[in-house]
């Protein structure tokens, strides 16, 4: 039932749409070219922008001094790990508050929600000591197990959500056919539900490819992803923005990738409880 | 519970099997060009020391400093070998946090007695060597000399500030982006507040009295603080408030000052061709003093340490042995030539011919080192040791608060004024919260 | 009998979940608690003893203390303010017809996944350096001094950052929501004779409500506790300007190695985040329950 539009106004709004876009995603642009860039020109003014001597140098440099592959398996597991573990856990709890809601059942959501307010860094020095007792600093594990309960509220609360909104009569008539439990959410629950885990899936890996503070204070090289290979680029003595472009580019484009593929469903997923 | 009990059976067992094979020595350092070049060169030492790998953690000064303060304090034991700023040396060695580096000053071929006196004597508590110099540095006058030519002035190689503060507003042309004068403005008790501080030093100013009562009430501090905040209006790049060494530095680097006082190691830094504008064009000079006796150059060093309960202390030893060496200095000399050697650490350096050819910054970065009087840094009496800094635990956070407050200032948020009552009230706050005067 | 069933069954499949949150808050609060009773810094082992509630006291009366309290609600406010209605624009935008539409959703998404460091980092270094950033450049090609963004107007400068990697989210929420709006109804309203400004507020608005709900909920709890970005940037200053609590429980634990003074602002930290979740809960709570 598409309006008839004129070819100007949609001329118009193109111009318009494309500006916006490119203004938000300019920064991104600017540090990939200017990973290409000399340090010199990286700091030309007036600024160049295409043409200028396009060199690997900063990518050679950047390898040399710090191995990019090592940090970016390290993000992959820590990233995947966290959030298939979390799911593993939140599934169940998110099943049993959308379909056996209680009184608390919206306390306990708001609670575990606000537990991800609190600053980590108050809690830094108490979970290093236990993590120094059970000898799990500097290991992908613990790194593992801190980032699953700092997304865990997210991951529950996108999923209950979305579970929500499965009609309950389809579960009804399984139950009348005499599934058990576990059937149930195999069989009849996961199936629908699998848009919704996949973005939450994918929201989860974003966010625990970005976090910085658990990855960067509990790592020092065995199990230090990309956000710690950024912070020995982020403020060398003299020129620096070239190399630092490089290493950011590196530390951005595996997920920027991931998300781009991905957008759709991730959309999807976030909005299917707030869209009706 | 389970699952606890699993990882730590998984943990222990990845432990196990790591004690049997070579010696893995987790090194953290700075990611200063100086240790970014020691880092390429770990070949070097691996081949000569079959049996014992190399891991480094190379980060930003700051993140550096709370990873490598948080876990030797807390034990953590996840580094064999530390980089650490002279600051934290004595501390820390007080604190029975690192190992003596016995075998060290008694080795004859190492030659401990070759290190610079003030360095050594700053990394020394009760006759141990705690840590041992990676590269020292003081502070220093760096200008261009062509900026100054046609400007008509002659800088003496032991100024004023007076002369200074009159020269870089000569020089100043904001319409081609020539400043006078770049200096740091960033907050960070290593930052700002080391210039600041060594600054102060000069006009008469100290950070506490003999009672460990905060002195910014006083008039020298007020003078220090107007005459800076007052130079960099005038003379100074615009966003000055945000600039630490780094943006200084490629300021510095790309001709857009006239002067720069800062940290000795920049010289080779600013007289590369490959990295500045203005190589051949630099010439230095001691750092200004008011006539009162002191000038402001500061002593600083980064050393690498071991922390104390480490399995891998023989492994470690000979790894600094090794980096804080005068082979290595050789080393480096033969790969990067001799302007590029780590320097500030050894007398015979000073004495090297070839050095003294290459390094045209030599000679003022000696005298500006033996300069520096960490044990009497003020006019007045001081119940501290330390020039840019205030040598105990308590400095860091406050130095950083103090520099804040400095930093606003200067960027024109407060006056100067309020930034001094700020600032003595939050130091009188952080001391007394520490317990201090302390019996 | 099937409800009992059902009933304990859920419990037990909520029982991990639960017990995990549970240990992962009761464990280090009840460690911070303890923590932040003591005197005890890092710096000093040997010097801890039971000061009861000093730390609270000096991480309250401090006079960074306020600003930061402000600092963290103007920061979250702009920063939501800037999303929401930065993002309905946007999404109001892309919602018409235009070439390519696909490829611009594609460029606006990606601020999103990008690393709080890189994207502050690269702000702060290549955009609002005042010598060598691109915004310096811009201002003198416009003849005006440039502006050193940081020193002039640093929690500004933060809300920048912070929103450039948060309006991409809002905007594609609420772009899902409004395509979802039934062509029927939009057309009806016309038929109506409703104005575009009157469809909006009585349509487009209201069919947004859970959307909106969803993103302010989502970016309060991310925003309360950023960090990374003023860590990089301003480093809280100059003075105390873009300090939040955040950052100031930041100071005590890394800078000052106070373990007790950082425990303690946690503490209330933790305190004033329950605060605006209830807060939030009444204000918009009733949204989620539609």
């Amino acid at each position: 039932m598409a309006r008839k539009v004129s070819t100007q106004r949609k001329v118009a709004f193109t111009v318009m749409a494309w500006t916006i876009g490119f203004l938000m995603f300019f920064p991104i642009l600017w540090t990939f070219l200017t990973s290409f860039k000399s340090e010199g020109d990286a700091i030309a003014s007036p600024p160049v922008f295409l043409f200028f001597n396009w060199t690997m140098e900063n990518y050679h440099e950047v390898q040399s001094r710090s191995d990019y592959f090592s940090h970016f398996w390290n993000s992959v597991v820590i990233s995947f790990g966290s959030t298939l573990l979390g799911l593993l856990i939140a599934i169940p709890a998110a099943w049993a508050m959308a379909f056996s809601p209680t009184k608390r059942t919206k306390d306990v959501l708001m609670w575990m929600l606000s537990t991800k307010m609190m600053p980590p860094v108050g809690a830094l020095i108490p979970i290093y000591l236990i993590f120094r007792d059970g000898g799990l600093l500097d290991s992908r594990i613990g790194l593992v197990v801190v980032l699953t309960l700092i997304n865990l509220p997210i991951i529950v609360w996108m999923l209950y959500t979305y579970f929500k909104e499965i009609p309950g009569e389809i579960l009804e008539a399984a139950r009348m056919d005499g599934a058990s439990l576990m059937k149930e959410v195999i069989y009849v629950l996961t199936p629908m539900a699998v848009p919704g885990i996949a973005s939450t899936l994918l929201l989860n890996i974003i966010l625990a490819w970005n976090e910085a503070f658990w990855t960067l204070n509990l790592t020092t090289s065995n199990a230090a992803p990309l956000t710690t290979f950024i912070a020995s680029y982020s403020s060398p003595e003299g020129l620096f923005y070239a190399k630092l472009s490089a290493a950011s580019t590196m530390a951005i484009a595996p997920i920027v990738i991931l998300g781009w593929f991905s957008q759709k469903q991730l959309v999807r997923g976030l909005t299917f409880g707030a869209v009706k | 519970m389970t699952l606890k009990t699993i990882l730590l059976g998984a943990v222990s067992a990845l432990a196990f099997s790591g004690v049997a094979s070579a010696e893995t020595l987790t090194i953290a350092t700075v990611n200063n060009g100086d240790m970014i070049r020691m880092q390429k060169l770990t070949d070097e030492f691996t081949k000569k020391n079959p049996g014992i790998d190399v891991k480094w953690v190379t980060l930003e000064e700051n993140i550096l400093r709370q990873k490598v303060t948080t876990d030797v304090a807390t034990k953590g034991g996840q580094y064999d070998v530390m980089t650490i700023g002279i600051y934290e040396a004595p501390i820390w060695g007080k604190q029975g946090w690192l190992a003596p580096l016995d075998k060290l000053s008694k080795d004859a071929a190492y030659d401990a007695n070759d290190l610079l006196p003030p360095i050594r004597s700053g990394l020394t508590v009760d006759g141990k060597l705690y840590a041992a110099p990676f590269y020292g540095e003081s502070s220093m006058v760096m200008y261009r000399k062509d900026l100054f030519d046609k400007a008509g002035l002659k800088m003496p190689d032991a100024p004023t500030w007076d002369f200074i503060a009159d020269a870089a507003r000569k020089i100043t042309d904001k319409g081609s982006e020539t400043y006078g004068i770049c200096l740091r403005g960033k907050a960070g008790w290593g930052e700002n507040m080391a210039f600041l501080t060594a600054t102060s030093n000069a006009f008469g100013a100290r950070w506490f009295d003999e009672n460990w009562k905060p002195q910014f009430d006083q008039p020298e501090w007020k003078k220090t603080l107007d005459f800076y905040v007052k130079l960099m209006k005038d003379a100074g790049p615009p966003g000055a408030s945000s600039n630490g060494f780094n943006e200084n530095l490629a300021l510095f680097q790309t001709g857009k000052c006239g002067m720069w006082i800062d940290a000795t190691v920049a010289a080779s830094f600013v007289t590369n061709p490959k990295e500045s504008k203005v190589a051949d064009k630099v010439g230095f000079a001691l750092a200004p003093d008011t006539g009162l006796g002191k000038r402001g150059n500061w002593l600083w060093s980064w050393n690498l340490a071991i922390p104390a309960g480490s399995k891998k202390v023989e492994a470690a030893e000979k790894f600094i042995a090794w980096a804080t060496s005068k082979d290595y200095l050789n080393l480096v000399a033969e790969k990067e030539g001799w302007a590029n050697v780590p320097p500030g650490t050894r007398t015979s350096l000073y004495q090297n011919a070839e050095y003294q050819k290459a390094a045209p910054f030599a000679k003022m970065t000696l005298d500006s080192i033996n300069a520096a009087d960490p044990k009497k840094p003020t006019v007045k009496p001081v119940p501290y040791e330390g020039v840019q800094y205030v040598a105990i635990p308590e400095f860091q956070a406050i130095g950083t608060a103090v520099g804040q407050q400095f930093s606003a200032a200067l960027a024109g948020q407060v006056t100067v004024d309020q930034a001094l009552a700020s600032a003595q009230q939050l130091t009188e706050r952080e001391m007394k919260k520490a317990g201090y005067p302390k019996k | 009998m099937a409800t009992t069933h059902t009933r304990s069954a859920a419990r037990l499949m909520m029982a991990p979940s639960v017990i995990l949150l549970f240990a992962w808050m009761i464990v280090p609060l009840g460690m911070t608690i303890y923590f932040s009773l003591l005197r005890y810094n890092l710096l000093m082992p040997g010097t801890e003893e039971f000061t009861g509630l000093l730390n609270y006291e000096f991480f309250l009366t401090d006079p960074a203390f306020f600003d930061a309290l402000k600092n963290t609600l103007l920061l979250v406010g702009g920063v939501l303010a800037i999303s929401v209605i930065g993002g309905i624009l946007m999404a109001l935008l892309l919602d018409q017809p235009m070439f390519g539409q696909g490829i611009v959703r594609i460029l606006v998404i990606a601020p999103f996944f990008i690393m709080p460091t890189v994207a502050a980092l690269v702000w702060k270094n290549m955009f609002m350096n005042p010598v060598n950033g691109l915004f310096a450049w811009l201002f003198r090609l416009l003849g005006a001094e440039p502006l050193d963004w940081l020193a002039v107007a640093p929690l500004t400068s933060v809300v920048i950052i912070v929103a450039w990697q948060w309006l991409p989210f809002a905007t594609l929420i609420l772009l899902t929501a409004l395509q979802s709006l039934d062509e029927e109804q939009k057309e009806a309203a016309e038929m109506d004779g409703a104005g575009p400004i009157s469809k909006f507020i009585y349509i487009t608005l209201p069919h947004m409500a859970r959307a909106i709900t969803v993103v302010v909920l989502i970016e309060t709890i991310f925003l309360l506790s950023v960090f990374a970005e003023i860590l990089v940037t301003t480093n809280g200053g100059p003075g105390t300007q873009s300090t939040n609590i955040t950052y100031l429980v930041y100071t005590q634990a890394l800078l000052q190695f106070d373990v007790g003074g950082a425990s303690a602002g946690g503490i209330v930290a933790v305190v004033l985040a329950n605060i605006v979740a209830i807060f939030l809960i009444r204000m918009i709570g009733k949204n989620l329950e539609a």
